[in-house]
């Protein structure tokens, strides 16, 4: 029993991690129909500013202090990672057809993972540890620090993007634009502000998601945003994609779902699972657990 | 006739290059065996692109699991070809010795395209009733899925790779198919199953309510397309003699995109340019690995940005020599639509 | 149109590129080629083995070179991706025109690579590459290392007989045909010797979480865990099993062998023990001479792959000189030939099938130091 509930807190956390980044991609998708397949590689990016960042603040003594700091200077580089990658490569093609769309954000991805190769080296860095680390233990479980820091950090965000969402006017513009773009620039919100926004919170989401990640997972190379990125992507459409409480609970489930594979069963079915589940819920329920079902209209 | 004609032409031409490239033709000439290997590999390229444009470009699918009827086709013509290969050719044994090689190889890759053809059908089915991005990832997950599927099953050699395939592909075979691809494609899109395709592609719902059974329709393009990819799978296995499932993820399926997109997605001759393109860019920048890639992934962008039809957008070669603008890619109303 | 003719040029312009490149040996020089992982997850064994046959190369070349000529290596990185193994080889065979390759250290890679110097009639020496089926694709492969059926059985009589287990778990690599091999031998070895293995599990080399790994091996309460992969996802794993609470050590085979294992793991690697074809402690002062030019070189003390690249090296120049040419029939009958090579790694003999009969040494990790523990000779097992 206590083998299942410690495989349960370790799929809790990782899906925690998915939460996060499958917030992104809902969120974009939300406001502009594209799904922004360099978002993974946003994540990617977190990781190493926050890998440049602990490395800066060299502290002999990890304390929560630089933490918070490696988090938050990684969250607002990526901010801005990822209102530039929309203002350089999405905006222009943004009236085109939507495999053109699709393209592009292939080739952003491909483009970020590339150059990250370059600039960071193609070998994995292995990350030092930032917040002091203590372990719980209940009955035969043992939680990392790292494992509750994941868990209740994501929870925060969460909740405050939720309260962002629902109670500030910039939320509420930005539900607008993802209900109809055209009918909210009417309206006179301006779109182009909104989506900005979208990207950027979308980017420091992610970006909080690799810093955690990398706390947890000392290891951190240019290509790791692959398959997370993916498997979060396929957790916001579990949850149906353009929904925010989807794509948390989207990220929980393939989460713990992947580790008790791995865990019972084998793990080279780690990754097939992910898209076993999204095959499944696209055939069965299109729009998601969460999701609204759109009619196309002619 | 004319056909019969041209196609005999194309079989004994290429029979000719191949000798002249390995040397038995002209003595002491023959093409420098790192460059044959590019062309070879070009040779696949082109039929998994022009196989891929008949899905993406023709019927307008946004298809990117093209890598896993690949490795389909690659792991299954290898697996006939290592197990059952050396009692075929003794069972042959009349034959001459160039005749029995071709006769395995023939029937590695009918098996090969076969079992690529039924996955096509499988994925397809499911996944053709979803539209754009939607099918987009599906396809992705299938191809994933396939890989880790292949990856599980030791007697191809699981997450090693699989080695000990005899070289069986050489240039001939791989541009007779390379050819045949093409001249496949090219009836298709021509015929008034082609015009269903198009007509998909440029509104679906219109179609459908024109009387098209579209989900047929693209359940056939898409096992068409599979079996074709799944035969250049069975060419690349036995021209490089070891695969493994990290050559067929969806990187490799990228690639494909990208070669089409470049050549312009409804356009056949683009397709074939692309796939050169990218193959004589990819081996040509060897020297500059690291930049190759983003420089491709800029190239794409930009391309998108400046040009998303691509270099021949819909047009193909014969159009510019011919008086005849006969396009398929033209709007409806305008002359010689 | 204009688009047409720019692809065109450009296609042209590229091909020619193609054909002019890729440098070609003088009459001077004997070019031998040499595959590797210089980048990616087991980019240390590349840079390792580079580093031993440079030396190796730069002392014969000092004392005069190769039948009067001098040896180019010229090195060409598979970024760790054996389906990169193949193409590097066949530019070195192809386009470079070299006599022979050395390399290389991981078994996929060297599995992929093989058929093409087999076909192309290019003799093959693999300084660390341990699957027995390397050798096995034909008879211009070779190597200067001990087989896996050896070396899981040196684990297995090392963890049944001096540590005096009796259960143990096994995590295995399905990515890497070292890793599946090595454990088979092991588990059949262990089993003969009155052990049991309590369960298995396995991961993918890339994987970063293996937490669900652990979780279930740590229930089956083993009394070690048989760890056959690589150094990058071995550390990380040990290091995860710790913060799990899994206090048992950790046992390996040689592709633990990198100085990187210790950053990666850090203090969780303390008390484990790994198979190894050297131990820098070895006090023959060939090997302690070896470890002091190569420290004097490059800064760091030599790993087992560098030290089987230095003799590699040495193994195939000399059988060069034996030779008395760079044709390939008959470099191959001379490596094949190689008997009591006097080796850092230990004396080199190449026997029938392609494969040295050297021992092996089991070396503890202690507060980021390899120790020797143990020499097992090949007589002591009994295969």
């Amino acid at each position: 029993m206590t083998t299942f509930l410690q495989q349960l807190v370790n799929g809790l956390s990782l899906g925690s991690i998915y939460a996060l980044i499958a917030l992104g991609y809902t969120m974009v998708y939300g406001v502009l129909r594209l799904i922004n397949f360099a978002h993974g590689d946003v994540y990617m990016v977190g990781a190493y500013v926050g890998y440049y960042l602990s490395r800066l603040l060299q502290r002999k003594e990890p304390s929560l202090a630089s933490a918070l700091l490696v988090m938050l200077g990684s969250m607002i580089a990526c901010a801005l990672l990822g209102v530039l990658i929309e203002r350089l490569a999405y905006r222009p093609v943004r009236k085109e057809a939507r495999l053109t769309l699709l393209i592009t954000a292939i080739g952003v991805s491909l483009f970020i993972e590339n150059v990250a190769q370059l600039v960071f080296g193609p070998d994995p860095k292995f990350f030092p540890s930032l917040a002091p680390r203590t372990d719980f233990r209940f009955g035969g479980m043992r939680l990392t620090s790292e494992q509750i820091t994941v868990i209740a950090v994501s929870l925060l965000l969460m909740v405050l993007l939720r309260f962002f969402i629902m109670k500030t006017r910039t939320g509420k513009a930005m539900r607008a634009v993802s209900f109809s773009l055209d009918a909210a620039k009417l309206m006179g919100i301006s779109t182009d502000w909104i989506i900005s926004v979208t990207f950027a919170l979308g980017s420091a989401l992610a970006a909080s998601g690799g810093v955690l990640i990398a706390m947890q997972i000392p290891k951190v190379d240019p290509l790791m945003g692959i398959p997370y990125g993916l498997k979060a992507f396929v957790a916001a459409v579990l949850g149906g994609i353009g929904s925010v409480p989807g794509a948390v609970l989207g990220g929980l489930l393939i989460g713990t779902s992947e580790v008790m594979v791995v865990g019972y069963l084998s793990s080279t079915y780690r990754d097939a699972i992910a898209f076993g589940i999204l095959i499944l819920v696209l055939i069965l329920r299109p729009q998601g657990l969460l999701g609204r079902v759109h009619k196309e209209k002619v | 006739m004319r056909g019969w004609i041209a196609a005999a032409g194309v079989f004994v031409g290429l029979l000719f290059l191949n000798g002249v490239f390995v040397g038995s033709v002209f003595p002491g000439f023959a093409l420098p065996p790192y460059l044959l290997q590019v062309l070879c590999l070009a040779g696949i390229n082109i039929t998994l692109a022009v196989s891929l444009n008949l899905i993406n470009g023709f019927t307008g699918q946004f298809s990117i699991g093209h890598a896993g009827f690949m490795a389909i086709g690659a792991y299954a013509s290898a697996y006939f070809t290592v197990t059952f290969g050396e009692a075929l050719r003794s069972a042959l044994g009349f034959l001459p010795e160039f005749a029995r090689d071709g006769a395995v190889l023939l029937v590695a890759l009918t098996i090969g395209a076969v079992l690529a053809s039924i996955a096509g059908f499988f994925v397809g089915v499911p996944s053709l009733r979803l539209r754009g991005d939607y099918l987009a990832i599906v396809t992705l997950g299938f191809g994933e899925i396939i890989g880790v599927v292949i990856l599980n099953i030791d007697a191809v050699g699981g997450a090693r790779g699989y080695s000990g395939i005899p070289k069986l592909a050489n240039f001939f075979w791989i541009y007779l198919f390379a050819a045949a691809t093409v001249l496949v494609v090219h009836r298709i899109v021509h015929s008034s199953f082609g015009r269903t395709l198009v007509a998909i592609r440029e509104d679906e719902i219109a179609a459908e309510a024109m009387g098209v059974h579209t989900t047929r329709a693209k359940v056939i393009s898409f096992v068409v397309s599979s079996a074709m990819a799944g035969v250049a799978g069975g060419l690349f296995a036995h021209y490089l003699m070891y695969i493994n499932v990290r050559s067929f993820t969806f990187l490799k399926s990228f690639e494909i995109i990208i070669m089409i997109v470049i050549g312009g997605l409804g356009s056949i001759t683009g397709s074939v340019l692309g796939a050169v393109l990218y193959i004589s860019l990819t081996e040509g920048l060897r020297e500059f690995a690291q930049y190759r890639m983003v420089l491709f992934s800029l190239l794409l962008i930009i391309l998108m940005i400046v040009r998303p039809q691509g270099i021949l957008g819909h047009k193909e070669f014969v159009t510019f020599l011919t008086k005849r603008r006969r396009s398929l890619g033209a709007a409806p109303g305008t002359p010689g639509a | 149109m204009r688009f047409r003719v720019l692809a065109a040029v450009c296609m042209a312009a590229v091909l020619a590129v193609n054909v002019s490149c890729g440098s070609k040996g003088s009459q001077k020089e004997i070019l031998i080629g040499e595959y590797g992982s210089l980048t990616g997850g087991i980019a240390t064994f590349g840079i390792s083995t580079k580093n031993g046959s440079e030396l190796a190369f730069q002392e014969i070349n000092a004392k005069g070179g190769v039948l009067g000529k001098q040896i180019k290596l010229l090195v060409e990185d598979d970024q760790s991706k054996p389906e990169e193994a193949g193409t590097v080889v066949t530019k070195l065979i192809n386009q470079n025109g070299v006599s022979a390759v050395l390399g290389h250290v991981a078994s996929s890679h060297s599995l992929a690579a093989a058929p093409i110097c087999q076909s192309n009639q290019i003799p093959m020496i693999s300084p660390s590459s341990t699957n027995p089926r390397v050798t096995q694709v034909g008879n211009y492969i070779f190597r200067v290392c001990f087989i896996d059926p050896f070396q899981g059985a040196v684990m297995a009589k090392f963890a049944a007989d001096t540590l005096k287990f009796k259960k143990v778990a096994i995590l295995v690599d399905v990515r890497s045909d070292y890793s599946v091999g090595l454990q088979t031998f092991f588990r059949q070895q262990f089993r003969q010797l009155g052990g049991e293995v309590v369960v298995e599990q396995s991961y993918s080399q890339g994987d970063s979480d293996f937490r669900a790994q652990l979780t279930a091996i740590k229930a089956a309460n083993p009394e070690a865990v048989y760890l056959p992969g690589y150094y990058t996802e071995v550390g990380t794993i040990v290091h995860q099993a710790r913060e799990l609470g899994i206090t048992v050590p950790f046992l390996g085979g040689d592709g633990w062998d990198s100085p990187k294992l210790w950053e990666i793991g850090g203090a969780a690697m303390n008390g484990c023990y790994f198979s190894n074809h050297y131990s820098t402690d070895d006090p023959n002062p060939a090997v302690q001479k070896f470890v002091a030019d190569y420290k004097a070189k490059y800064g760091q003390v030599p790993d087992a792959l560098a030290a089987l690249a230095y003799d590699a090296a040495r193994v195939l120049a000399a059988a060069i000189e034996k030779a008395g040419s760079t044709d390939g029939a008959k470099l191959r009958d001379a490596i094949g030939a190689t008997k009591d090579f006097p080796g850092v790694t230990g004396t080199i003999s190449i026997n029938a099938d392609r494969n040295a009969v050297k021992p092996a040494v089991i070396l503890k990790v202690e507060n980021g130091k390899y120790l020797l523990v143990e020499t097992i000779k090949p007589e002591a097992v009994k295969l």
